[in-house]
């Protein structure tokens, strides 16, 4: 399960995430950060049963933590199944099955945001427009 | 055994002919043999579905009261080619709108009018005894058009190049996005149902055979702009009714950084006459063989980075120097197949007669490069000979020295071969002063990474490289890498002279 995490940092730089991980004892995968001067924002994956652990760790510290679930939107009527998303994504969220439609699995995605700067057909989106 | 045109057109009439795509063929073929194969198929169609650049559109507007003879013409903002008769004007699908760039153009104007959407016409002109009006401005749907006739120069490639990039940074082209370090592949091309793969030595493809474009009834007009058949990279020109298209096979597409295409779906049926119709329209995705092009390098003549066929492309993954890359392509082999499909239920039920050419293609053309009378300015001839260069291991302060002397911003580092390892600034030199921490030595401060250019390389790439990397100066190294000049932003100024441009 993947979550996203926003801290602030300007109350110093505290290791929320190590933290976390040494109060939960569940192991974090970082799968994508981005982190200035005053604020943090970090992708993780943890195990579907530590979900409720670690969200809640992440909260007393006063990190904000929203569960990431389909968050790229296919436009099914502007899709027109070309592939280019496939070999740009990271996360090869996108594959075709034996009849050459695109299958898409959202959870693998970390929103790096390529493939819908790239998609020819303007036909994926994040969900909420951001 | 040999088959008649006419016999199959009979057969077509009666609702008999058999008819199969070029993707069932080759099993058909493997299983009956070549006579069997001629004695049961009658037909077999073919189709693509890809990015298609060179497309377009001719439109007769109907005439305004007063009339106008329509100098220049746009259509939403997308400037449309109007030195034709006077409401006479041709949209081309890359063409870009004035106002939103790459996100709308030629190509999106052409989908909103098949969908049925209003256009936004606007032309003007200076005026004439028979045409006095100057400007107008109106609403245009594809049904108040008295015609709208898609004529396409290049369609249909029989097959293309697939792209990889070796750089290190990401390049945006008109094959999408090609990460660094041969990080993917592309490719276009529908492979084993591709129209002319199917028909080789242009046997049956020619002038006047119809053609599924974009959902309708369409005609081959000839050979393709660029077309090179004898090298394997035959191309079509084609026409169609824009107004009887459908937006399921016509769609507009960016390609990011690079700018507006259109998507066409374009399938040919071809007739089995003979054992040889047999044997063409049996190839394979296996049997089509491409180059991986490195589009890292800015030439016409891009090196191959090594040979693939479709079945490889098309699975997924392909070796590059003994590395798995993946592939991504920009063309849709299932709506290629939705046309082949298509073409095929409209010969089946009789709506479809088959001819043949009434004028051939030379299957043996070659396109060649364009020639060039005016060789344009390369980097050897506006570069600085005078260049001063400082070895690694010198101290910090006689880099100094040398640029003050040189009155350069830039210091070309070399070891003792003489060979280029580095470049040093005023700003690291400035930065070495205020931060003495790092080392006494040039090679504690200077920038390994170099961004070079080359003698013979043509000023207009060295200028881009500029741009992108956002420097000022670049060393140029002959092929050992020793450094025979530098060119910096102050050279550029050489080609204002009036020597380059007339």
């Amino acid at each position: 399960m993947k979550l996203l995490v926003t801290f602030s940092r300007k109350e110093g730089k505290k290791p929320i995430i190590a933290q976390v991980v040494k109060d939960t004892g569940v192991l974090v995968n970082v799968e994508r950060a981005l982190i200035d001067s005053s604020e943090g924002e970090a992708l993780i994956d943890i195990p579907d049963e530590s979900c409720r652990v670690v969200k809640d760790r992440l909260a007393a510290l006063g990190a904000t933590v929203r569960i990431l679930e389909e968050e790229i939107l296919l436009d099914e009527t502007e899709c027109v199944e070309c592939g280019a998303c496939i070999s740009i994504c990271p996360q090869e969220v996108f594959t075709f099955d034996e009849e050459w439609r695109l299958q898409m699995d959202a959870k693998k995605c970390v929103l790096c945001g390529r493939c819908i700067e790239i998609c020819p057909h303007r036909a994926l989106s994040r969900r909420g427009g951001g | 055994m040999q088959k008649t045109i006419q016999q199959i057109n009979e057969r077509i009439r009666e609702g008999n002919a058999r008819v199969v795509t070029a993707e069932e063929m080759p099993s058909i073929v493997a299983e009956l043999g070549e006579e069997g194969a001629l004695a049961e198929v009658d037909v077999v169609t073919t189709g693509t579905f890809g990015a298609m650049c060179s497309s377009g559109c001719f439109f007769n507007f109907g005439h305004a009261d007063p009339p106008i003879r329509m100098e220049r013409v746009w259509l939403n903002d997308v400037e449309a080619h109007a030195g034709l008769a006077a409401v006479d004007a041709y949209l081309g699908a890359t063409q870009q709108s004035t106002t939103r760039e790459e996100n709308y153009g030629g190509a999106h104007v052409l989908e909103d009018l098949i969908a049925g959407r209003s256009v936004e016409l606007r032309a003007i002109s200076r005026g004439t005894d028979c045409y006095p009006r100057r400007t107008i401005t109106t609403e245009l749907l594809l049904e108040s058009c008295n015609q709208a006739i898609m004529v396409n120069p290049r369609n249909g490639y029989q097959r293309y190049n697939a792209a990889v990039n070796s750089t290190d940074r990401v390049l945006h082209t008109y094959m999408g996005m090609l990460l660094p370090l041969c990080g993917n592949v592309t490719y276009s091309g529908a492979g084993v149902l591709n129209p002319l793969a199917n028909d080789p030595h242009l046997r049956f493809i020619g002038s006047g055979v119809p053609c599924f474009l974009g959902g309708t009834q369409g005609m081959v007009i000839g050979e393709g702009t660029q077309s090179s058949p004898g090298g394997g990279f035959g191309t079509l020109m084609v026409t169609g009714d824009l107004k009887d298209m459908d937006t399921d096979y016509i769609r507009a597409a960016t390609m990011t950084g690079y700018g507006v295409t259109l998507y066409v779906g374009l399938g040919i049926p071809i007739p089995v006459l003979d054992i040889e119709t047999v044997r063409n329209t049996a190839v394979r995705d296996e049997d089509i063989w491409v180059d991986i092009i490195d589009y890292g390098v800015p030439t016409r003549a891009r090196p191959s980075l090594g040979r693939v066929n479709y079945a490889m492309l098309r699975s997924g993954h392909v070796e590059i120097g003994g590395e798995d890359v993946r592939t991504s392509s920009l063309s849709s082999f299932r709506r290629a197949r939705m046309v082949a499909c298509e073409l095929k239920e409209w010969v089946e039920s009789g709506r479809l007669a088959l001819c043949l050419p009434t004028r051939p293609i030379d299957p043996h053309k070659k396109a060649m490069p364009m020639r060039e009378t005016v060789q344009g300015p390369r980097v050897l001839q506006i570069m600085e000979r005078r260049v001063s260069t400082i070895g690694e291991n010198e101290p910090i302060r006689d880099a100094a020295v040398k640029l003050l002397k040189g009155e350069t911003n830039h210091l070309p580092v070399v070891d003792r071969e003489g060979i280029l390892v580095g470049i040093v600034t005023t700003y690291d030199i400035s930065k070495a002063v205020v931060n003495p921490g790092k080392g006494k030595f040039v090679k504690d401060i200077m920038r390994r990474k170099v961004i070079t250019t080359s003698p013979e390389e043509p000023v207009d790439i060295a200028v881009q490289k500029l741009e992108k990397y956002n420097i000022s100066a670049l060393p140029v190294v002959d092929g050992q890498k020793h450094v025979v000049g530098m060119l910096t932003a102050m050279d550029l100024g050489k080609l204002f002279g009036g020597r380059w441009l007339k």
